[in-house]
Formats: structure tokens, C-alpha cells, sequence
């Protein structure tokens, strides 16, 4: 079993001038338009921008659900999708953890987590439980292993799902808005969590949300999407430093980046209500 | 019985419900006595007579032979809509062309009622025995199919979208994710179909006449309960019919619980908190 190693990180994303466009009864949607986002390997970098931007497709094109229409993304300089591929491979290297949670109902925790290793036929069942009761056990998870997902608490649902999707030892975690239906002292808890848990394995985070406060917590790098069609509008780098914990909330740092990047939210998001306005 | 299922069921206060229940069933047949005895159940026999009349049944080697035969075919129609009835179904929803092609037709025949083969199945089918499995084959089998059907199609894309993205092949999409994620499904259509097994085969003997070349000691027994049942209404023995009746129930009891009991035992993380 190969630990992530620190010293060589990996999970460069390069999203190059990416266009998607919808087209779902002839009349044509853009859901992206000629996007481009540089990502450092081990880099945080989370995605905000009103709800329905378009981020989410751009989240499945990395991870190789859809295809895109025109422009490339590239992982460590590997062509994922782009010109004469529109649609990548789904692959354990961009594991993606979802927005209401998706373990299998039907597998216990343990069996969950085993789940990336065993059907790759990576390690054996040994090796695997041997690894996942290893990163349980750093996680607090260590005597949830035989429960069901429904036996657990969300919170501890999503504690799960990280430890499943870094079982995949990947160089990229996606996430779709993984907190969204936490309360908010459950949500802060996962953030220390999440953290703590990549100050141990260190990955590049792509991570999606709409929620300023956990984007400048968690983030290196702040990307404020434009509202339908979605692209890159405003880039701020949070230079607070790692490692961090829920005093920075209250820091002079974290108001000043959250006044800098509020206004830019609200733009778009004063924007996506009059888009739903016509709409509707 | 099923009263006191459902009230056990709850969970709370075991004892208490068993005693209620008994109560409820205990007042009926108490009832059900003393109307027969001041003659206001036209014709219908009293419990006491019923029960006379079962205590003879239980030595007559035709009895136990109308349940054997009644099991047999209940059992062997529903294995054989159980296994058909499965494949079908993962077959539909894993091929779109197979589900556009077969669909229509499916629903073109599932309206027909299983007892308005019995003609056809008694004219297409060689033997009255063959017949009759083929009629408890169709009682259960579009229930497990459109069952199966629907718990494979309603299954969480993000539950596959989550298995490929962690390196998951097709195959084990379909074996790790298609396959449980339909479980409580099929099992669900399988409880449903078993029941109306029991309900089809007491008709299909009735109606083809029991199919009883097994002999029996005469009385009406030896052609499966329903033909039991059939036969003691011909023959006019009336408390023969209740016990006829009381057989059935009893025994779609037994075939419902066991299946529960399996269903739970293959799905363990329902109902689970």
C-alpha cells in the first residue's frame, strides 16, 4: 500500500477555456463559458458562485460523468477531456464525494470504505480493512465500523465518505457541496475534520459551494463564479496560514477577505435572482 | 394471527397484545357459537363442529396430501416466477432496447387476470398439473418483475456515478450497486406475489378439478386444499369447507412469515436506526 507521499504532490488541474453547453429540447443552455482555472497540486480551491451556476457540470467534467463541449482540462498534464474526447474516464485518481452523500445503504461502514480498493482489485480484503481501519481510527470513526450509513448521523455520514474516497489514494477530491445539509456547528466540526484530515493526506481539493464563510476556512484559493453561464469572476487567494482552526474565523484576516469576496458574491447572486425573475 | 402480527409488530407491549388479540379472536368464535346454536348463521357451522370436523381431517393421509400438493404447486410457480421474474426485470433495466421491446407487451398481458388462462393454459398445457403451476407461475410473476423493474430503475445515480469514480468496472456497477440496490424491492414483490399464489392456486384447483391423480381416501381430499374446499361444497360437507378455508389462511401465513423472515434476513440494513 502506497501512503500519499507529501513530499511529491500531485493533482495539477488545468482547466483550459472549457465550454459546455446543454442542449436539452433544442434550445441551447451554456453552463460554462470558456472557463479557465489553474489548480497547484495540494491546493484547496474552492468553487462559489450562486446556486445553478454551472459549477457542477464543470465538477462532472473533471470527474468524467459529462462531457464538455469545446476546450480541454488537463490532471497533471494528462489530457482528461478536451479535443477528440469529449467525456473522460471516470477514475479513483478524482474521487468524488456528493452533495446529499452517497454511501451504499447496503454496505456497513467498513465495507464502504473497502469499497475504492477491492473492486480495483488494488489489495486484498485484508490489506484493505487493515488501511481503512487505520484511517477510521484517525478520523474517530473506529467503532462505527459495522454500522449501516442510515444507523449514523449525517455528520458522521460525511466523516465516512471522506475516509472512503481517500481509501482511493487520489491525487484529486472533488466535492459537491458536501455540508450543505449540516447544521452549522455540525458544519464546523466537519471543517476541522476535513482539515486535520488533509494536513494528514495531502490532496488538491476541488470543492464546490455557496457558502463564503466554509470557502475562506477551508481554501487556498477562492474562485467566485459568474452567475448561468459560469465562469471564473473573481480569484482571491486566502493567505491565512495552515494550520488552521475556528479562532481564524473571528481573526481580523478572515473579515477582511470575507468583505473583499462578498461583494463579488452578491453581484452574481443579485444577478442570478433576476436571471430566475425572467425566467419565472 | 395476522392481528396478532401486526400488534407484535409495534413492539410495545408484547404481552398485553397477544392477550387483546386473543380477546378479539376469542369473542368472535364465542359469538359465532352461540349464533350458530340459536341457528341466525344460515347454515354456517359452528366453531365446535369445525373443529370435530378438522380433528377427523388430521388423520386422513388426503388432508396432508391436499397440503402437499396445494405447497408444491404454490412453491414450484412462484421459484420458477421468482427466478424468471428477477431476470426479466435486471434484464429491463440494464437494456434499454430489451425494456423498449418487451414493455408494451408486458403491459399488454399483465391486466389479464391469471384465472382467465385457466382455459388456455388447461388446452396448451399437457398435463392439469402443469396447468395449474403455470396459473400460480403468472399470479406471482408480473409482480416480481415490475417490482424488480421498478427498484432497479429507481436506483440513486449517485450511488453509480460514486462506484465508477472509484475505479468500478460495469460489472461490479452491476453487482455491487444494481444487485442490493434492487433487493428491497424484489423481496417486496416476492411477499406480494407469494400471496397471490395462494389466492390463484385455491381457484386454478377449483376450477380444473383439482388435477388429482394421486388418488386420496375420497371425502373430497387428495386434489390440493382449494380442490378440498370445492369438493365439500359438492359434497355438502359444510364444516369441511371452513377448515378448507382456515387451511389456506393458515398456510399463506406460514409461506408470508417465512419470506418475511427471509427478506430480512437478506436485506440487513433496512429499518435499521
Amino acid at each position: 500500500m502506497n501512503t500519499p507521499c507529501l513530499s511529491r504532490p500531485r493533482g495539477a488541474i488545468r482547466i483550459q477555456d472549457v465550454v459546455k453547453v446543454y442542449d436539452p429540447h433544442g434550445a441551447a443552455v451554456t453552463a460554462v463559458d470558456h472557463c479557465t482555472l489553474d489548480i497547484a497540486p495540494g491546493e484547496i480551491c474552492m468553487i462559489v458562485g450562486p446556486s445553478g451556476c454551472g459549477k457542477t457540470s464543470l465538477l462532472n467534467a473533471i470527474a468524467g460523468f459529462h462531457d464538455i463541449t469545446s476546450g480541454a482540462i488537463y490532471l497533471d498534464d494528462r489530457l482528461l477531456c478536451g479535443p477528440g474526447r469529449p467525456q473522460s474516464e471516470p477514475g479513483a485518481d478524482r474521487v468524488v464525494v456528493f452533495q446529499n452523500g452517497a454511501l451504499f445503504p447496503w454496505k456497513t461502514v467498513l465495507d464502504n470504505i473497502t469499497f475504492g480498493p477491492l473492486v480495483q482489485g488494488r489489495s486484498t480484503l485484508r490489506e484493505a480493512r487493515e488501511k481503512a481501519r487505520a484511517l477510521m481510527a484517525d478520523a474517530g470513526l473506529a467503532d462505527v465500523e459495522s454500522s449501516y450509513p442510515a444507523q449514523l448521523s449525517s455528520g458522521v455520514r460525511r466523516r465516512v465518505e471522506i475516509v472512503r474516497a481517500l481509501m482511493n489514494d487520489p491525487s484529486v477530491l472533488l466535492l459537491d457541496e458536501p455540508y450543505r445539509a449540516l447544521d452549522s456547528l455540525t458544519k464546523s466540526m466537519m471543517h476541522e475534520s476535513l482539515l486535520q484530515t488533509y494536513y494528514r493526506n495531502k490532496v488538491t481539493i476541488f470543492f464546490i459551494t455557496h457558502d463564503l464563510e466554509e470557502a475562506i476556512f477551508l481554501g487556498d484559493k477562492v474562485v467566485v463564479m459568474t452567475s448561468r453561464p459560469c465562469r471564473p469572476k473573481k480569484i482571491v487567494t486566502v493567505d491565512i496560514p495552515h494550520p488552521r482552526d475556528h479562532n481564524v474565523l473571528t481573526s481580523r484576516r478572515f473579515r477582511e477577505l470575507m468583505d473583499e469576496t462578498m461583494s463579488a458574491v452578491h453581484e452574481e447572486a443579485q444577478a442570478a435572482f433576476a436571471a430566475g425573475e425572467r425566467e419565472g | 394471527m395476522a392481528v396478532t402480527a401486526t400488534l407484535a409488530a409495534k413492539g410495545h407491549g408484547r404481552g398485553s397484545d397477544l392477550v387483546g388479540a386473543g380477546l378479539s379472536i376469542g369473542s368472535v368464535l364465542i359469538l359465532w357459537e352461540v349464533m350458530a346454536a340459536a341457528d341466525l348463521t344460515a347454515g354456517v357451522p359452528a366453531p365446535t363442529a369445525v373443529l370435530a370436523a378438522w380433528w377427523n381431517l388430521l388423520f386422513d393421509g388426503g388432508y396432508w396430501q391436499s397440503w402437499y400438493l396445494s405447497a408444491f404447486r404454490v412453491a414450484a410457480g412462484f421459484f420458477a416466477a421468482l427466478v424468471l421474474g428477477v431476470l426479466l426485470g435486471l434484464a429491463m433495466v440494464v437494456s434499454r432496447t430489451l425494456y423498449g421491446i418487451t414493455f408494451p407487451i408486458f403491459e399488454v398481458l399483465r391486466p389479464i387476470p391469471p384465472l382467465a388462462w385457466v382455459p388456455a393454459a388447461i388446452i396448451f398445457w399437457p398435463t392439469t398439473e402443469l396447468s395449474i403451476a403455470f396459473i400460480t407461475f403468472l399470479g406471482a410473476f408480473y409482480t416480481i418483475v415490475i417490482n424488480t423493474l421498478d427498484g432497479g430503475r429507481a436506483i440513486d445515480q449517485r450511488y453509480v456515478q460514486a462506484a465508477l469514480s472509484m475505479g468500478a468496472s460495469r460489472m461490479n456497477v452491476f453487482r455491487r450497486i444494481v444487485l442490493p440496490g434492487t433487493l428491497p424491492s424484489v423481496t417486496t414483490g416476492a411477499a406480494v406475489g407469494m400471496g397471490i399464489t395462494w389466492e390463484v392456486v385455491v381457484a386454478a384447483e377449483m376450477i380444473s378439478g383439482g388435477g388429482s391423480s394421486m388418488g386420496g381416501s375420497g371425502g373430497g381430499t387428495g386434489g390440493g386444499l382449494g380442490f378440498l374446499i370445492w369438493n365439500s361444497y359438492t359434497g355438502g360437507s359444510y364444516e369441511q369447507i371452513i377448515v378448507g378455508m382456515l387451511s389456506i389462511g393458515i398456510a399463506g401465513y406460514l409461506s408470508s412469515g417465512l419470506l418475511r423472515r427471509f427478506g430480512q434476513w437478506a436485506t440487513p440494513w433496512i429499518g435499521r436506526r
